[in-house]
């Protein structure tokens, strides 16, 4: 890998590594939803600062050591967007039936109120 | 709980204000000890205030929540009140009120937990858009496959539920969106049983239906996905 990428690689990983911390840090992003961020930010550190490390991975696949790269950081972004599908599922689910006991206690409360007025 | 109740008439309502007068008038004309929930999906309109000046029950969501939830807020206030049975219609006055002893008739009687009003059953000639009529087709066959026994109308909301149903329906897989086809399916996976009757439909009036552009392609999609994934999952028990 010519220099100037591999630079550019750990600017990068660093770089997403800084933001995360730094999101985390101004409560814009929650500890638990941190962690494959940083993790994908030290793959990035580790496969620019290791080359050795892609060419194996590379020659494990029988693949070039660019698509090698670009196939499981591709993977892994699938991952973390599927991931990320299933919190939202499950939220939207909790948010429903937050909205519906919000509702039916309200029709409570008035009842209650009713009676006792 | 509050004791064992009777019959609740359950009406989901977004931006109904023109017609939802009209709908809840017309049941209480032909049920006439039943109560009549209206469950407002957030309009933006007075829907809620005209129901309420009409004489129904008004529950508000605090937010757009979709259709299948609203029917489920519903349901889930049956429950919680020990209402025996419900009977379902839409707000756009779509389905006539005239067949609602008909439709709660063989729920009251316990011979079915759910009982469809069916606009394909022989009575009366919808003149609904043909999306419409090719996709209840469609879905009607998925259906009576799946279910085993004839469904002409899963697309229909106009229905009547047992006590058996509303608890099965207050389940979490119950969808936010569009409960048809694989709502009876799960409905007859969990032993109840369905029935349908030929009902007359009036034709949608003139406001975007639920159903429209992109929605379609989606609600097709949607209803074949999880239709067949019902048919994976556990069967739901029956609960008294």
């Amino acid at each position: 890998m010519p220099l100037v990428q591999r630079v550019m690689a750990l600017a990068i990983g660093v770089g997403l590594m800084l933001l995360v911390v730094d999101l985390v840090r101004r409560r814009k992003l929650k500890e638990e939803y941190s962690v494959l961020w940083l993790l994908l930010g030290f793959t990035v550190l580790i496969l620019a600062a290791w080359f050795p490390l892609v060419r194996f991975l590379g020659g494990f696949l029988h693949a070039s050591t660019t698509a090698t790269i670009l196939f499981f950081g591709m993977i892994f972004l699938v991952f973390i967007a599927l991931h990320y599908s299933v919190k939202i599922s499950k939220l939207t689910q909790q948010v429903k039936e937050l909205a519906q006991e919000v509702t039916l206690l309200k029709a409570e409360i008035s009842k209650h109120g009713r009676s006792n007025g | 709980m509050t004791g064992s109740k009777q019959v609740l008439v359950v009406i989901p309502a977004l931006n109904e204000a023109p017609r939802i007068g009209k709908v809840i008038e017309a049941v209480k004309k032909n049920l006439e000890h039943a109560r009549i929930l209206v469950v407002d999906d957030f309009s933006r309109d007075n829907t809620k205030q005209i129901a309420e000046d009409t004489g129904a029950m008004v529950l508000r969501h605090p937010f757009h929540l979709g259709y299948g939830a609203t029917l489920q807020t519903g349901y889930k206030y049956a429950l919680q009140q020990g209402y025996t049975g419900l009977v379902q219609l839409d707000a756009d006055g779509q389905h006539v009120a005239a067949y609602l002893p008909r439709l709660l008739g063989p729920v009251k009687r316990g011979e079915a937990d759910v009982v469809l009003g069916s606009r394909y059953a022989g009575v009366g000639h919808y003149e609904g858009p043909l999306f419409k009529k090719i996709g209840s087709l469609l879905f009607a066959r998925l259906a009576s496959l799946l279910a085993r026994q004839r469904i002409t109308d899963p697309t229909s909301g106009f229905r009547a539920l047992s006590k058996k149903a509303i608890a099965i329906c207050c389940a979490d897989s119950f969808p936010t969106d569009f409960p048809d086809a694989d709502t009876l399916v799960h409905l007859k996976r969990a032993g109840l049983t369905i029935m349908e009757i030929g009902v007359e439909m009036r034709a949608s009036p003139d406001k975007p239906s639920m159903h429209h552009g992109l929605s379609q392609v989606y609600y097709v999609y949607k209803m074949f996905l999880s239709t067949l994934v019902v048919m994976t999952r556990g069967r739901a028990k029956k609960e008294n």
